[in-house]
């Protein structure tokens, strides 16, 4: 039965619940960054926007838009979650941990306090196919840095 | 003549394998075979005891490896009913192959305005090529529809003709939907037309008889790999008027026939489209998958993906989570289905079935133009050799059901339309 057991691990309910969260799902009409991207092995397309508040930066709301699997949906809405309320030099470091943590550079242990709900992914590193559906949205959202893309 | 399936089976090691503690299922034959003993064997046998560089020194092992490869050229002839063996060019696989022929004879036959015909059930490897082309040469693509059981809407496709086709390049069996296009029919056209033709047989000549003389194509591409042959290994088969008027594709080693410092004259075929040292370990071996696909024979090859095709679809039809793409009639396709549990995506689907130890291809398996036109962004691909078994294909149906057990009271689109 070990098949269905890593079923059940790597498909945890949190997980689910998130791939259906509705919370941050759409798109801001006078964002001021906005970001688009593609996982070219299944085709899956995301859409970020962001709006950044007045003082020091911060990011005030992030949605996303697009179609994926449970595990980039679910990813998608943690994502949001994670980032709101972070400046964007907070949030450029924790889109680094995240992506760390989930290519196996670093252990799971490491990863910041306010990045805690994503161990959820921890399963996903176990399928290097999969990795791909999880930072789909990180690697897309660290695009509309403003010094990202500037660099 | 019937066969043993489970007789067969031992003759592929790898299939006796377990994955995440449960037996392999490997139905993703469509994106590669797997490769019987003899042919791995052979491979070890000739680094064991053969390996030189081809078609140069004077020594030994050269001149067994050469004699090993020539000898895989014309068995390669023979088993496409090739009339000479220097019409079989070695490539690294079907895309190469394609690419070679855009290269060395669409730049050097194409004008601005000329059309060229594809098809929307092609795979990206018979797309780009020739969107690159295209561009660079002015020249325009037309696409001959599919119907609504994924089959190539013929009228359409004759309204695409005129003075300025050179050149139709077409599937013979959909990667995706299994549609078998009419290759003959659709080489008449073409000729009647005055228009050059390409077979893709990549999904084509692991599972029936390819005769080139039978069709007539201009060109026809497959790759080894999806035959019981070794990765690395494509072939182009042209007609050989044709070959000798193309351009080189490549240059460097064995593709020449003198060079001075600002210039060279070519060699002549085959070993004008074959620059550099080649896969000629891969393609010594490549006879050994032929020689096992010849013991089998065709017809029991087909017997066989045919009961495993009924029972399939029998299996998915009779699953109102799902919807399948294609024709739902085993006699009108070949060894592939593609479906999509509704509400799941085909990923998460791939997945789920992974952990039951069944392998099946997810995805857009490189044909994202065929997905738009099916108004999907992915499916879940079964494709099937003659070493799959019916009780692995009752596997497949458990795993499925399990996976939509899973699924469907957790996600409230899963089930939903």
């Amino acid at each position: 039965m070990e098949g269905d057991q890593e079923l059940k691990e790597l498909y945890q309910d949190v997980l689910l619940d998130y791939s259906q969260s509705g919370v941050h799902k759409g798109a801001i009409e006078d964002a001021d960054f906005h970001s688009h991207g593609i996982n070219p092995v299944c085709g899956d397309e995301i859409e970020i926007t962001m709006k950044t508040g007045n003082s020091g930066g911060v990011i005030e709301k992030i949605r996303y838009s697009g179609h994926g699997c449970v595990i980039s949906q679910a990813s998608s809405a943690m994502m949001a979650e994670c980032l709101e309320g972070k400046t964007s030099k907070q949030a450029r470091e924790l889109v680094l941990s995240f992506k760390d943590m989930m290519l196996s550079k670093t252990p799971l242990e490491a990863l910041p306090p306010e990045l805690s709900v994503m161990k959820a992914l921890e399963g996903v590193r176990k399928f290097p196919l999969r990795v791909k559906c999880a930072t789909l949205a990180w690697n897309t959202i660290q695009k509309s840095f403003p010094e990202e893309r500037t660099a | 003549m019937g066969f043993d399936a489970l007789e067969i089976r031992r003759d592929f090691p790898i299939l006796f394998r377990q994955v995440h503690g449960k037996p392999l299922v490997y139905f993703d034959n469509a994106a590669t075979t797997q490769k019987p003993k003899s042919l791995i064997a052979a491979l070890g046998s000739f680094y064991e005891n053969h390996n030189g560089n081809i078609h140069r020194g004077a020594h030994t092992l050269s001149d067994e490896a050469t004699t090993l490869v020539e000898e895989a050229r014309q068995k390669t002839a023979d088993f496409i009913n090739a009339p000479k063996p220097e019409t079989i060019i070695f490539t690294r696989n079907a895309t190469e192959a394609i690419n070679l022929v855009t290269h060395s004879w669409g730049r050097k036959f194409l004008r601005p305005g000329d059309e060229i015909i594809l098809t929307e059930l092609e795979h990206h490897s018979n797309l780009v090529p020739w969107q690159i082309l295209a561009k660079e040469k002015s020249v325009k693509l037309r696409f001959i529809p599919i119907g609504a059981d994924g089959d190539l809407d013929l009228v359409e496709a004759r309204k695409l003709f005129s003075e300025k086709t050179k050149l139709v390049s077409f599937t013979a069996a959909s990667n995706v939907l299994g549609t078998l296009p009419p290759v003959e029919e659709i080489i008449s056209l073409a000729k009647k037309n005055g228009a050059k033709t390409l077979v893709d047989a990549s999904q084509w000549t692991p599972h029936f008889k390819t005769d080139v003389r039978a069709w007539d194509p201009d060109f026809l591409v497959f790759s080894a790999h999806k035959m019981l042959g070794p990765t690395g290994l494509g072939v182009l088969y042209g007609r050989e008027s044709l070959l000798e008027e193309m351009d080189p594709f490549l240059g460097g080693g064995d593709m020449i026939e003198t060079v001075e410092l600002e210039t060279f004259t070519p060699n002549v075929l085959p070993a004008k489209f074959e620059a550099g040292t080649p896969a000629i370990a891969e393609a010594a071996v490549f006879p050994e998958a032929l020689k096992y696909l010849s013991k089998i024979g065709f017809s029991a090859i087909d017997e066989q993906e045919q009961t495993l095709l009924k029972r399939a679809l029998e299996i998915l039809k009779n699953e109102p989570e799902v919807d399948i793409y294609g024709s739902l009639l085993p006699q009108n396709r070949g060894g592939v289905i593609s479906f999509n549990l509704k509400g799941l995506h085909p990923h998460d689907v791939g997945t789920a079935l992974d952990l039951e130890g069944v392998a099946v291809r997810t995805g857009h398996h490189c044909c994202q133009p065929l997905m738009r036109r099916l108004g999907v962004g992915g499916t879940v691909r079964a494709s099937f050799y003659f070493y799959n078994t019916i009780d692995e294909v009752e596997v497949f149906g458990r795993a499925l059901r399990k996976t939509i057990a899973f699924f469907k009271p957790k996600l409230k689109t899963a089930g939903a339309k």
